[in-house]
């Protein structure tokens, strides 16, 4: 057990690192940016003298190091700065739409996984049959068509013809869970036909790369139904793999719905990046931009978690 | 011996095969690796089957179950069990047959236990999936059976995971999960062959012992005559999938009909005269108090001196974890020693490989167990063996096929291999491309790391009298280490007898040899199994007493 959080505490500090070096690529990229922020914000009109005076007010008279080491001393203290556009503190701005996008994130990791997990389960069982062709057309069908036209079929259908669920996903933080969740779900069915399709093949290949081991032989000879051979002796042998697939796929649902939140006008993170980068707000940018990075370094340090607690070689030393 | 009523009669035909054909599949095409074979066992009876890979007989084995390996089918003939006939029952009749009725014990436990489930819940899954009995009842059979078979702590054993276990315990756990369900019929496939001699012998006795408890019978599968002999009542020798001579086994031993039975008789025959030692000064190689591990907890050699002379076999044997692979990696450099140095006449060898100078580095060296390892599959044979000629000797093209031709026809292999890849070899030849890739270097010391436990027995002695003739002519010393005691026998002149890192006797071969032994070296060498049926029996009568 100790070499296991010896193991996670250096995971930690790298992650660490890796954040640190994320901030500074995210603060570089920023700078690269054309054109005086000053300028953009303040428009034609400005004269000289009011362009100068709101630049130092910015700060942005200081060298780059400087501005960048400022930053990063606030980010360590909580400090996120503030917005450009509103004044507003960039954490209080946040706050609530990273609930919204975990919550999409979450439902539609729900849907999801154990959707995608059984499929490749069921696929693996009836291998090379009719079922597990079609499984495999459909899911990379649906992985095929660009994220923006799934949601706006889904509208189409669901929404515009059967008027089953609502096409605008307006939630606040006041809404009970059900209507939440009900006003979220096609953005949830959204993703979750965008990310299935990869977690579905990755559980199959892992299970079927399993049916050749001595064990699942044995297995077979023992008498055990095909069923429980694959879900108890192929499955959990199975899940390292599986769980890194479903996690990089998780970190997906949290980093890369900019679109769908588009298209369903959902006041999640992805929306308010999109709309920060148009507005200049660059302090806005810089903070989503470290957050997405810091959830893809968590997911991942998770992923490696579990996959160690899933091998009974390291849970159960000799 | 006890008789269990629920088994039937003696006497009672059990399983019979008649005319059974199996094809497999290999580049599309189907053709047959079982040829027309009858067999017919008797409740309570052993039947060994023996032969060389490729014989047919796991094939076999498992057909006795009604099942087939992927890419295998049954073309012909019939196996009937107990009046059911597998090759046209249904999927779940033959299910429910498996691990209920007729059960299966497989070569290597560590890879046929599923490594993400303890011991105890992999032996109460047949009998709680068929119904047999419920999980406390297995849970408390098993105990029983662990105690029987002379597991460690058998009332706490179960509770482990596969890999916290040894190899020789593992193996028996697993003959125990084949009696969970006490069936009519175990298929026993290879089960002692990956195993120590001495963890072998256990095995054998513990397998011996239930079989007879409860009147099993079984199918013995195995390549050695001598362990069968220990066990079966009836032998049946196989060939490339035919049938070449079936008997009781003390006819069979002491009068067998075929050649290639009597060639498999003899196969521990080989044996060559000790050569005395040359006392040069100093020897080719001397490792002089060397100890090495891995990472600074883990010792694994302590202390190991040894001499190679000149045109002398040095034999290392231990048990495996004994550090016979790891003397040979302080050797070559690949493992540099925490203490101790390693002489090259005279002059200390740098303790890294990275530090040796080319000449260094040609004048030792290796082949290895596994040959389809050890070669890369991409490479065919003209470059595997023109490598070492280029690097170590400087050999343009020209120089570099007229000496690989050269070398082709020392390891007796025709010209035209030169083309091949090691895919298109078989295992005996990939082992002497490997041997003609160490000579191409032009050593003075080969270290042979068990070069011929992967190989068939005959196939082995071929090996072995292929090197013998090599020494003789080219005037190479060989480090062999080997579990193999007839190997030991056959081709050594000096003796390194290892337990847990340490030499513990070492000498010329006829001494190390003769009695009185150190006691590690008597338990080695009594350990090996003899032709005789009766000598399992009357060691374990000796060693109890």
């Amino acid at each position: 057990m100790d070499k296991i959080l010896k193991m996670i505490a250096q995971r930690l500090a790298l992650g660490a690192v890796t954040l640190f070096i994320v901030s500074l690529i995210i603060f570089l990229a920023v700078q690269l940016l054309p054109g005086d922020l000053a300028e953009a914000i303040l428009g034609q009109a400005a004269t000289p003298e009011t362009v100068a005076a709101f630049r130092r007010e910015l700060q942005l008279d200081l060298p780059a190091y400087e501005r960048y080491l400022n930053w990063l001393f606030g980010i360590l203290q909580g400090d996120l700065g503030r917005s450009l556009a509103n004044q507003r503190e960039i954490s209080e701005l946040i706050g609530g739409r990273l609930l919204n996008t975990l919550f999409l994130a979450a439902l539609a990791a729900a849907i999801a996984v154990p959707l995608a997990v059984t499929l490749g389960v069921l696929a693996a069982l009836y291998r090379n049959s009719f079922y597990d062709r079609t499984v495999n057309m459909v899911t990379l069908t649906t992985i095929s068509f660009p994220e923006f036209f799934v949601a706006y079929i889904l509208i189409l259908v669901l929404a515009v013809n059967m008027s089953v669920f609502p096409s605008i996903s307006n939630v606040s933080s006041d809404l009970g869970f059900w209507e939440r969740a009900y006003r979220s779900i096609l953005p949830a069915l959204t993703l979750t036909l965008v990310v299935v399709a990869h977690m579905m093949r990755m559980t199959r290949a892992a299970i079927i790369n399993l049916l050749a081991s001595p064990y699942i032989e044995m297995a077979n000879l023992k008498g055990i139904k095909r069923s429980r051979i694959i879900t108890h002796h192929a499955l959990p042998n199975a899940l390292s793999p599986i769980i890194n697939v479903i996690v990089i796929n998780l970190a997906y649902l949290v980093v890369g719905v900019v679109i769908v939140e588009v298209v369903f006008v959902y006041p999640g993170l992805g929306q308010l990046m999109v709309d920060s980068v148009s507005k200049r707000d660059i302090p806005v940018v810089q903070a989503c931009s470290l957050i997405f990075a810091a959830t893809y370094v968590l997911l991942n340090l998770t992923a490696d978690i579990l996959s160690i607690l899933s091998n009974p070689r390291l849970l159960h030393p000799r | 011996m006890t008789s269990n009523p629920s088994n039937g009669n003696k006497g009672e035909v059990l399983l019979e095969m008649r005319d059974l054909r199996i094809e497999g599949q290999s580049d599309e095409q189907w053709h047959e690796i079982v040829c027309g074979v009858d067999l017919t066992l008797r409740r309570g009876e052993v039947l060994g089957l023996i032969g060389e890979s490729g014989a047919g007989k796991s094939t076999i084995g498992i057909a006795g179950m009604g099942f087939t390996r992927p890419g295998c089918r049954i073309s012909g003939g019939t196996i009937t069990f107990d009046g059911i006939e597998l090759t046209s029952a249904p999927e779940e009749t033959k299910r429910a047959l498996r691990g209920a009725r007729i059960a299966y014990v497989a070569q290597s436990a560590a890879a046929s236990f599923n490594p993400a489930h303890k011991l105890i819940q992999q032996f109460a899954e047949a009998p709680v999936q068929h119904g047999v009995l419920n999980s406390s009842e297995a849970s408390k059979n098993a105990i029983d059976l662990y105690r029987r078979l002379q597991l460690p702590d058998p009332e706490t054993i179960g509770s482990r995971y596969p890999h916290q276990v040894s190899g020789g315990q593992l193996q028996r756990a697993m003959v125990a999960m084949a009696m969970a369900c006490k069936p009519d019929l175990i298929v026993f496939d290879e089960p002692t062959t990956a195993l120590d001699v001495t963890t072998q012998i256990e095995v054998l006795a513990a397998i011996k012992d239930v079989v007879h408890q409860f009147n099993t019978a079984a199918i013995y599968i195995t390549h050695d005559l001598a362990v069968v002999a220990q066990l079966a009542d009836r032998i049946m020798v196989l060939r490339y999938g035919n049938l070449i001579e079936e008997g009781e086994t003390r006819a069979m031993l002491a009068e067998p009909k075929e050649d290639y039975t009597s060639q498999l008789l003899a196969v521990r025959s080989y044996q060559r005269d000790e050569m005395p030692p040359t006392q040069e000064d100093p020897p080719l190689l001397e490792v002089r108090g060397v100890s090495a591990g891995y990472g600074p907890l883990i010792k694994v050699l302590d202390d190991v001196s040894v001499k190679i002379e000149r045109k002398r076999t040095v034999a290392v044997v231990g048990e495996s974890g004994s550090g016979k692979s790891t003397l040979a990696r302080a050797i070559t450099g690949l493992l540099p020693p925490y203490e101790g140095s390693v002489l090259f006449k005279g002059q200390p060898l740098p303790p890294s490989y990275k530090n040796r100078t080319k000449d260094q580095l040609r004048q030792v060296q290796m082949i290895y167990q596994m040959p389809d390892v050890a070669l890369n599959p991409k490479q065919k044979v003209r470059d595997v063996i023109g490598r070492p000629l280029g690097f170590y000797l400087g050999m343009d093209e020209a120089a570099r096929e007229r000496r690989m031709r050269d070398l082709l026809e020392m390891i007796e292999l025709p010209a035209d291999f030169a083309d091949r890849l090691p895919g298109e070899l078989s295992g005996g030849q990939k082992q002497r491309i490997c041997i003609a890739r160490a000579l191409a270097a032009e050593p003075e010391l080969i270290i042979c790391d068990e070069v011929t436990s992967a190989l068939d027995q005959l196939v082995a002695e071929e090996i072995l009298k292929l090197l013998q003739r090599l020494q003789d002519e080219l005037e190479v010393s060989y480090l062999f280490i080997t579990h193999d005691l007839a190997t030991v026998r056959a081709i050594s002149d000096q003796i390194v007898v290892m337990l847990r890192g340490r030499v513990v006797q070492q000498g010329g071969k006829t001494q190390v040899l003769t009695p009185p032994h150190h006691e590690y070296t008597d338990l080695l060498l009594s350990s090996v199994p003899e032709m005789d049926p009766d000598w399992l029996d009357e060691l374990l009568d000796k060693r109890a007493s």
